[in-house]
Formats: C-alpha cells, sequence, structure tokens
C-alpha cells in the first residue's frame, strides 16, 4: 500500500513559503527519487496577506495536489497559523514561529515551538534565511527528505551569493530542531 | 538517487517547454496572472534560438500579432486568462474563418471581469466554446497534470497546423503554478507536424482551394505566394464573396474539419471505468479530486469511476453516451457554476441520473465531497 504525505507551509506573503514548499517537493522527487507535488495559494499582494504552499510527497502518482490531512505544517504567523491548523491529522507536527506566534493552537498533534524569525536576524543576521532555518527544522522532525538530498535543493535554488548563509541557516535548522521537545 | 532526465517544475513552465518543443517561434502577448509564467519563460528563451517575444499593448493586438505572424510562416503563441481571453473573442472568430493556425493558452482564473485575479477557476469553458460570434470550429484542449500540459500543448500545434484553425489549451491556475517532476522528451520523440506548403506555382495559388474535403496548403507571406486574407466570407482565392452557395458552404467546411474528425481530435483518459456503476465527468484540476475520490470509493469496494476529456471541444458526446448506457449516475465536478454538466446532460440522453458539483469559492474540490455524493448513489 502507499503511503501519501502532506505538508503545508504557511505565513505572509513575501516570506518565502513558497519557495520552502518547492525546495523540499525538489529535495524528494528529484534527489531523494519520490514522487511530490507542490502547489500554492496566494493573494494578489507581492507582500503580506496570507500566503500558503502545499506539498504531497507520495510512491505513487498524485492525483490530488492539495492536502485533505496534514501530516506536517509550519506556521510563521498567527493569522495563518490560526486559518491553516484545523486540517492537521492526529500525531502530525506543527512547526510555529514564535515569534510572530503567540497562541499555540491546542490539538491532537504535536506542537514544536520556536523563535525562527528572531533567530534569522540575531544570530545569522538576515531574517529573509527564517524560511530555510524552518526548512530544517521541518525536516530534523518529520525525516521525510535526507539531510543530503534537502541541502542539494536549497542550494540549486538560492543564489550563488548567498550559498553559506544558506548552508547555515539549515544546518541552524536541523540542530536546534533536534534539541526541541513539543509544548505539552 | 538522482534522475538528471527529471526537471521540476511548474505547469506553464512545461507549457513553453511545448510551445518550444512543437517548434513555436513566436510569441505576442499582455502578461496576466495566472498565466504571466508562460511569456516570462518565452521572452528568455525565444529571442535566444531566433524566435520572436512581443509585448503588446492589449489581447487584442496580442492575437491579431499572432494570427499575422502566422501567416508569415511562424508558429506562434499567446497566453492569456479570462479577462484577456474576452478581448481576444474578435481576434479567434477572425483567425477560424480565415483558418490561420495560432495557440491560445487560457489559464483560467476566477470571474466574471478580473474577479480573483489569483484564485482557480473552471468558468471559461463555455466561453472557449463560444465566446467569439457565429458558428465557428472550436478545438480546446484540457491537460491536468503538469507532464501533460507539454504534451497537450505540442499536441495544440499539430492540430492547428493539421486543421488550419486555431487550438486553446485550457487548464486553471492550480495545474499552471502547479510543481511536478516532468520529463522532457527528446527531439524526435514526439510528433510535431509542420506546416504543409504549397506546391504549385504562386499565381495558381489558392489559399481556400478545396478538393475532396482536404484542407489548402498556407502559404507564407514572403514566400513569393501574394493571396488576401478576409473576415469576410471568401471564396477559394480569399477575396470577399456575395455568393450565398459559396458562403454557406464554406461555414459548413470551417466547422465539418472538426465535426468529421472528433474521433481522432477527442482523447480521454478512462479510470475504473470497465466495471463502473457511477460515474464521474471531470477535466482539469477537478479530475483530480475525482480521481482521489474514485480511489477511496474502491477500496471501500464501490464501483466507481472517470471519465476524464483532454479534449473537451468538441465534446466527447460518444464516450459520455457509452458511460451514460452502463451506469446509474453521472457526477459532474467543475469549479464553476454547471457548464460541462449541461453537456454531460446532452450526452447522456436521459439514459442515467447526470449531478453537477460546483464550486466557485476560489478553492479545489475537496476529494470528500465527491465522495459524499457517490455514496448517496453506492
Amino acid at each position: 500500500m502507499g503511503y501519501r504525505y502532506e505538508m503545508r507551509f504557511s505565513g505572509s506573503g513575501g516570506q518565502g513559503m513558497i519557495l520552502a514548499g518547492i525546495i523540499i517537493a525538489e529535495a524528494a522527487s528529484i534527489y531523494d527519487g519520490k514522487n511530490a507535488s507542490q502547489s500554492q495559494s496566494y493573494g494578489p499582494e507581492s507582500r503580506g496577506g496570507a500566503s500558503r504552499s502545499e506539498v504531497i510527497i507520495s510512491d505513487e502518482e498524485i492525483d490530488y495536489p492539495k492536502a485533505t490531512s496534514i501530516d506536517a505544517m509550519l506556521a510563521m504567523t498567527q493569522e495563518a497559523c490560526n486559518k491553516y491548523n484545523k486540517d492537521i491529522k492526529k500525531d502530525g507536527v506543527l512547526l510555529i514561529d514564535s515569534t510572530e506566534v503567540k497562541n499555540a493552537p491546542k490539538g491532537n498533534y504535536k506542537v514544536y515551538s520556536y523563535p525562527i524569525s528572531t533567530v534569522a536576524r540575531d544570530e545569522l543576521g538576515k531574517i529573509i534565511v527564517a524560511n530555510i532555518i524552518s526548512l530544517g527544522m521541518i525536516v530534523e522532525l518529520t525525516k521525510i527528505v535526507s539531510h543530503e538530498a534537502i541541502e542539494k535543493a536549497v542550494l540549486a535554488r538560492v543564489p550563488p551569493a548567498f550559498l553559506d548563509l544558506n548552508k547555515k541557516a539549515l544546518q541552524l535548522g536541523f540542530e536546534r530542531a533536534r534539541e526541541l521537545k513539543p509544548l505539552s | 538517487m538522482s534522475d538528471k532526465k527529471k526537471k521540476f517544475m511548474q505547469g506553464n513552465e512545461a507549457c513553453s517547454e511545448g510551445a518550444l518543443y512543437a517548434g513555436s517561434r513566436f510569441y505576442a502577448g499582455y502578461p496576466i496572472t495566472p498565466s504571466t509564467e508562460v511569456a516570462e519563460i518565452l521572452s528568455v528563451r525565444l529571442p535566444k534560438i531566433g524566435g520572436v517575444f512581443m509585448q503588446m499593448e492589449d489581447e487584442i493586438a496580442s492575437i491579431c500579432a499572432i494570427i499575422g505572424a502566422s501567416l508569415g510562416g511562424a508558429k506562434s503563441l499567446t497566453a492569456t486568462s479570462g479577462p484577456g481571453f474576452s478581448l481576444m473573442q474578435e481576434g479567434l472568430g477572425f483567425a477560424c474563418i480565415a483558418e490561420i493556425p495560432c495557440v491560445i493558452i487560457n489559464v483560467m482564473r476566477s470571474g466574471p471581469s478580473t474577479g480573483f485575479p489569483t484564485g482557480p477557476s473552471q468558468s471559461d469553458v463555455m466561453q472557449a466554446k463560444w465566446g467569439t460570434h457565429g458558428d465557428h470550429p472550436s478545438v480546446v484542449l484540457t491537460p491536468a497534470t503538469v507532464q501533460e500540459i507539454f504534451y497537450e500543448t505540442v499536441r495544440a500545434f499539430n492540430l492547428a497546423e493539421i486543421y488550419r484553425t486555431p487550438v486553446i489549451v485550457l487548464y486553471d491556475e492550480i495545474i499552471g503554478h502547479m510543481r511536478e517532476a516532468i520529463t522532457l522528451p527528446e527531439p524526435g520523440e514526439v510528433e510535431v507536424i509542420e506546416r504543409k506548403k504549397p506546391t504549385c506555382k504562386p499565381e495558381e495559388y489558392k489559399p481556400y482551394a478545396q478538393s475532396n474535403g482536404t484542407i489548402a496548403p498556407l502559404a507564407a507571406y514572403g514566400e513569393g505566394y501574394k493571396f488576401h486574407v478576409t473576415g469576410l466570407y471568401h471564396a477559394e482565392d480569399g477575396f470577399p464573396t456575395n455568393n450565398t452557395k459559396l458562403i454557406g458552404e464554406a461555414n459548413e467546411r470551417i466547422v465539418n474539419k472538426i465535426n468529421k474528425n472528433v474521433d481522432k481530435i477527442c482523447i480521454n483518459e478512462e479510470y475504473y471505468l470497465d466495471d463502473a456503476e457511477i460515474g464521474v465527468v471531470a477535466y482539469g484540476v477537478s479530475s483530480k479530486s475525482a480521481k482521489f475520490a474514485v480511489k477511496e470509493m474502491r477500496k471501500k469496494g464501490v464501483k466507481a469511476g472517470l471519465l476524464r476529456p483532454k479534449t473537451i471541444w468538441p465534446f466527447p458526446d460518444k464516450a459520455v453516451n457509452k458511460l451514460a448506457k452502463q451506469v446509474k449516475a453521472i457526477l459532474v465536478p467543475e469549479m464553476n457554476l454547471g457548464q460541462v454538466y449541461y453537456e454531460v446532460e446532452r450526452a447522456s440522453r436521459g439514459q442515467c441520473e447526470v449531478k453537477g458539483i460546483f464550486k466557485v469559492d476560489t478553492e479545489a474540490i475537496h476529494p470528500n465531497q465527491i465522495i459524499e455524493e457517490i455514496e448517496k448513489f453506492a
């Protein structure tokens, strides 16, 4: 029997949620040899407004490209968190950026909270890599793709001048997630 | 494991690749969400291979430019969405009556008017058939995966050349922006039809000559063949005519060249149809929801099946009629308030119940919505 693994990356337009989805789907399909599809939903604004990206990973043909029962979700804003958490399945994973998300939702899934944007800004000097830190954390928490695959996919999608920065961001994500315990 | 032949790309990117593979070297358009990436990619790629990319002042100019380019011998295309497609209708009719091959990509968004620009929809299906006035041929393809957008774009160019007519590739924001891994075929792997050129002397050339139902070859301007092209009814030489017999024959001919070849143009995917007792007819993004629903129903032992037209116009009457004979009910999920639904009802001729599942809130139809309806008939 085949599996279907569903992910949702949500935040505000400009936070790189669509790119995060593309990168993990690419890691799964091109570098890990699975089937993956990525779709998105966004508003007409180039910055601001709710933005979400959904990724389906499977060993079978993927028909429906949207999430139905989510295995892992990232929420970078309170609005996105409130709006999109209802589809997370039992024992699923929700990672929230506590910089923005002050009220963690309660459900029969695991909630991991970490000040992703703050760490991006204070430790790496660029808030823009918050999405790459998140990717590292999500991969570490779920093991849905290999470290090698996600690193290759990240490096293939970022501008050459920022390779080191993004590599660091991804590693930081792996490390911080390793120490992280779910909220009870 | 890494497969070098596999590329992870967006539907609109696959469309651009399909156009290039088919040998298209001319794009004119006015960018519009959610089709913009087609223009964006071709604006980079076409000039590098000796092609032309032109950004026009609006969509009327865009379709006129691709018609002109086609008359100059180029395989040409434009890409748009509902609001732009509305403006193109006049040019589309001109391409139909003047029999000029060209390809129009319409990535559907929520309407009417500017609607919700980033929101998916399937509400231009009837417009693709009847948007331009007068009885005219309509060839409209409805791919449902990123890989299929590539193949169907190639097929659109092929059909345009075979039948000397505009062909529309119709998909929605979700498929246009969705990314999947696809394999781009090597040159020669997929058939590409080239335009038939006249072999007669230029002074003997009749651009609308007809013998035994054949379609006259189309000369390219600049190659010595001088001929007249008009949106008025015309005789074999291309000049306007008032002859009612010729007018009637010409109108019937441009429509029949498609209608008589329905079996060659209509392609369907059949999914669990052999023993199906409940049918679903769906195209584009809604067929993805339907496939998911059918798969779930089969796991529960419910005999549901999917008929997915890859060609929506001409309408696959035969396949729908055959399905209607076989099943208790046909469900038609679509992201509009009922368009293909009425066609399914017509083609079913009362042989089974037909029920629509409509949604216009710019979110894809959830598979559960289809499952609930299937269960009512199980």
